[in-house]
């Protein structure tokens, strides 16, 4: 099994790997990072998305063994301490979550749209989730957290 | 109202955890040295088996045991039960065929599981799973009701001739047939109600473990209701006590009905776990929900409604046909008949009613509760036939319904169809959403949208549902085999806090926050000194766990049963430690007080005296702060509402957008406004996925079409507009929270009020129906259908 080396939330992280094993599997199964979910298996549902080299990726459609030298952030990464994300704070603020299920993926690309285009319309922010499915909040206060999120970002 | 308490936006307790990828969900959970289990299912809908080679699969690699349903059989391993016993017009029990856990025989629909690998690892399972020989003798598959139905049809079940489930029917029929003579106008409708699949976002997924030392076994698994679980596979499937079962439903990505039932998987891998003698796990795939997880919906309805020359309903006649799929699941019976019919009154005065329904079996993937569960049915049914009746009257839509509804004076109301509503105010709904909708406004919005060639059209409903199930003795009655209280533990501990334990389970509906909400309200004590606990059968006392919009109205009130229990011992032991009479006690605010006076004792020190019992009234209170309490409801509650939708439609290219969609809804007692307008804005999304995207399609062999993400389609961000949602709410009367449900009001009002505004836009046009969903292609054939003078396709 080759070795592959990557830096995953700041820390250096090396193992051997099978080369079929997929991102997401090698952060929940090797690292025991189990807050990237997977909740389809046609790269549809973006419940794994993840920070790869600083654009947002689904984790479902790459192998780890392609990551030598990569810099991976999870949903596990973003708070400092007990400090969240203000991407994180205006989800739990606007009542963007209710399983909690899509909410690492929506997160993680929802950061990824607002460093692409910090001022993002409501119709934008509707358009970069396609490829977040959730099934819970009909994404009326995800698409609020995420433009409430923006200002604060901004600031 | 306090910041933390009953009818406050609290921020929820649970999103910590999970914005922080802290979560605890079933595929997060790994025990040591567990193995994996692939489950090998049917690609065929109908087929008899020959005979299965397991030899190759069982010497692969890593494997640890391969097992079919023979070996089940063999064991003693029983079939899945059926939760609710229906009795069809002839008084004749339902027919009832086996469900093993294995396919024995024959398969009887895409996805029904066969065989089961155990290995070191999935891929390794798999693997091995495709080594396992399967000779399949195809059958016939009936895929339709209609094609189940037709003399000479395949039988999915030797025992259930011509395929039929029940004949049922429910209501008065010679008082229809003397209403209908009088009629001056008689609308009739034909409709389908599409199949749906539930699709939560996490799929299902089972850990089991056996404990060699004690014969005790734990079941990990994505469930609404643990304790049900419990309950049926120990004493229906594995015959195993109660008392060596745990079942643990840790965090649950979202449930929508699909995660109540007792499911194969999870009788399979506490019986592997049992013989391998070592952890084993099993996570769907998402091709594998779509196989295995119960579908929703799918009925076939004609409705007849008899109206006077003045536009007030006479009687409603009502006939459909349900498809239940390959195999009765839990509660799949009771979903078409008393989840249905009895909401044919809807919130009209219509006094004789009448509906008949014969529930089908099919080589489908099996049909049970999907969110509203049967109540989504109805309220299309009469919606679509209120409006229709409207239109060939010339009333005005909303005026026809006015006329029609319930006053608020007339409860509680007795419908003609077994249920008694206990209060409501649906004109106060109606009025609201016609207001906030700016409905009268509307026509000058359609003139503008057609200047840019958009057809803009406008819809209502004004719905009813039936929640917080239910009267244990009712239901029985009714044919459940189940009782349908909920009960509740507050353990106070020596300090002041508290754990509540509540058979309600949590998957995304935010207990965590409302329940402790309503401990903060009433034991008046701080929000970060309570702690609720779900989920796990070793922990709780007992419960019937969360579905139907039960969860604050059953589960809330014994919760609050529970705390008032606190309150009267604690009343005790502060008269004895304040020397005075107990009657002379009054608790407000989290302290206890001598009425009167200004000597009191704070519930944290009345908590303490009652595990450090020094001075202490111990000749008749025993020690400690730790009650429990069951409640059984009275009655339903009734939410109810009006929601409006606006579309507009390109007609050169049948592209629809929703541009405005209002709801108000009754939900009672508002204990957290954030997650209830969250609970709607999740229902409406699925109600206008049913009503625009969605449907489960499988061709004539029995193949299902949509078995993925890229071909169902479940809403997505860009389908969807922001939502206008209100209450207006009366305080319920059915249960001592005044609360009546929130979570499926959402699915069960927006699919009428979405397709009578797709046809306000087409009719115009010449269209005159269309059905679920109203894909642009749809939309696009049916326009120029009407154009051409042809029929759609």
């Amino acid at each position: 099994m080759p070795t592959v080396s990557m830096t995953v939330n700041g820390k250096a992280v090396s193992a051997d790997v099978e080369t079929r094993t997929l991102l997401v599997q090698y952060l929940r199964e090797n690292l025991g990072l189990t807050g990237t979910h997977v909740g389809c298996d046609t790269s549809q549902c973006g419940a794994c998305v993840v920070d790869l080299n600083g654009e947002s990726v689904k984790s479902c459609t790459v192998l780890a063994v392609q990551l030598e030298g990569a810099k991976v952030t999870t949903i596990e990464g973003l708070a400092q301490g007990d400090k969240l994300h203000p991407m994180q704070e205006a989800f739990r603020e606007h009542h963007a979550l209710q399983c909690g299920f899509c909410t690492p993926g929506m997160v993680m690309s929802a950061i990824d749209l607002v460093k692409t285009n910090p001022k993002p319309s409501e119709r934008e922010i509707r358009e970069w989730l396609e490829g977040n499915l959730c099934r819970c909040t009909g994404y009326h206060n995800i698409v609020k957290a995420i433009g409430a999120a923006a200002e604060t970002m901004r600031i | 109202m306090t910041a933390t308490g009953i009818g406050a936006s609290v921020r929820r307790v649970e999103d910590r955890r999970f914005l922080t990828g802290r979560g605890n969900y079933t595929d997060d959970i790994n025990r040591p040295g567990q193995l994996y289990a692939w489950i090998l299912r049917s690609p065929h809908a109908h087929a008899a088996i020959r005979s299965i080679d397991t030899r190759k699969a069982a010497a692969a690699p890593g494997v640890a045991g391969v097992f079919t349903g023979a070996d089940l059989e063999s064991a003693g391993v029983g079939g899945l039960p059926c939760g609710w016993l229906i009795h069809s017009k002839d008084g004749s029990p339902m027919n009832e065929p086996p469900h093993p856990v294995l396919a024995i025989g024959k398969v009887r629909h895409v996805g029904d599981p066969v065989a089961v690998v155990v290995a070191a690892s999935t891929a390794q399972a798999r693997d091995a799973a495709e080594l396992i020989a399967i000779d399949y003798q195809p059958l016939p598959a009936v895929v339709t009701m209609a094609a189940a139905l037709a003399g000479g049809a395949a039988t999915v079940h030797d025992g259930a001739v011509g395929n039929v489930c029940y004949d049922w029917e429910i209501g008065d029929k010679s008082a229809v047939d003397v209403a209908f003579k009088a009629a001056a106008h008689v609308t009739k409708i034909d409709l389908v109600n599409n199949r749906l699949v539930a699709n939560p976002i996490e799929p299902r997924a089972a850990v089991a473990e056996f404990e060699r030392s004690t014969g005790q076994y734990t079941l990990y698994t994505t469930t609404q209701n643990p304790h049900v679980i419990r309950l049926l596979m120990g004493a229906f499937v594995l015959h195993l006590p109660e008392h060596k079962l745990r079942i643990v439903g840790p965090d649950v990505g979202g449930g929508f009905g699909t995660k109540i039932f007792h499911y194969a998987e999870e009788a399979l891998l506490t019986w592997l776990a049992g013989q391998v003698e070592k952890p084993v796990k099993w996570t769907s795939e998402r091709s594998e929900s779509f196989t295995s997880d119960a579908q929703g919906r799918d009925h076939v309805s004609h409705a007849e409604l008899a109206l006077d020359k003045d536009g007030k309903f006479l009687g409603l006649r009502v006939a459909t046909q349900a498809n239940l799929g390959a195999y009765l699941s839990t509660f799949s019976t009771s979903v078409p008949t008393y989840l249905y019919a009895t909401l044919l009154a809807g919130v009209y005065t219509t006094p004789a009613i009448y509906a008949e329904v014969k529930s089908v079996f099919t080589n489908t993937v099996p049909v049970d509760a999907y969110r509203g569960a049967g109540r989504p049915e109805c309220a299309y049914l009469l919606e679509r036939l209120v409006d229709k009746a409207a239109r060939e009257t010339g009333i005005e839509r909303s005026e026809m319904r006015r006329r029609n509804m319930i006053q608020p004076d007339q409860f509680p109301y007795q419908t003609p169809v077994a249920l008694q509503y206990d209060v409501g105010n649906y004109p106060a709904s109606l009025d609201a959403a016609l207001k906030s909708s700016d409905w009268a406004g509307f026509p000058a919005r359609q003139a503008e949208a057609a200047k840019r060639g958009r057809r803009r059209g406008i819809g209502i409903s004004t719905y009813i549902e039936a929640c917080g199930i239910a009267p244990s003795a009712v239901a029985g009655a009714l044919g459940a085999r189940a009782g349908l209280y909920e009960s509740a533990q507050v353990r106070v501990h020596a300090t002041g806090s508290v754990t509540i334990y509540t058979g309600s389970h949590s998957h995304g509906q935010g207990h965590e926050t409302t329940f402790a909400q309503v401990v903060a309200d009433t034991l008046g004590i701080p929000f970060d000194q309570i702690e609720i606990s779900h989920g796990d059968t070793d922990k709780v006392q007992f419960g019937m766990g969360t579905y139907g919009s039960r969860s604050i109205a059953v589960g809330g009130s014994a919760l609050l049963k529970a705390c008032n229990k606190v309150i009267d011992k604690g009343k005790k032991i502060a008269a004895h430690i304040l020397e005075a009479s107990e009657a002379d006690i009054e608790f407000k605010d989290g302290k206890f007080t001598v009425v009167g006076t200004d000597k009191e004792l704070p519930f944290g020190q009345v908590a303490f005296a009652a595990y450090v019992p020094h001075n202490y009234p111990i000749e008749t209170v025993e020690p400690g702060l730790n009650e429990t309490a069951y409640y059984d409801p009275l009655n339903f509650s009734f939410p109810a509402g009006c929601h409006i939708c606006e579309v507009e439609i390109d007609p050169d290219t049948g592209t629809l957008e929703v541009v405005k969609f209002t709801a108000v809804d009754d939900v009672g007692r508002v204990i957290n406004p954030m997650i209830v307008e969250g609970q709607v804005h999740g229902g409406l999304a699925q109600g206008i996925g049913q009503a625009l995207l969605e449907g489960a399609v499988y061709d004539g062999t029995g193949q299902l079409l949509t078995g993925s993400y890229m071909d169902y389609a479940i809403p997505r961000a860009d389908n969807l507009p922001n939502f206008d949602v209100t209450t207006q709410s009366v305080m319920g009367a059915s249960n001592p929270l005044e609360v009546k449900g929130v979570g499926e009001v959402g699915a069960i009002g927006s699919p009428p009020a979405v397709i009578n505004a797709v046809l306000d836009a087409l009719i115009p046009l010449g269209v005159s129906d269309i059905s679920m969903p109203a894909t642009p292609a749809k939309i696009w054939q049916a326009i120029d259908a009407a154009r051409s003078g042809h029929k759609a396709a």
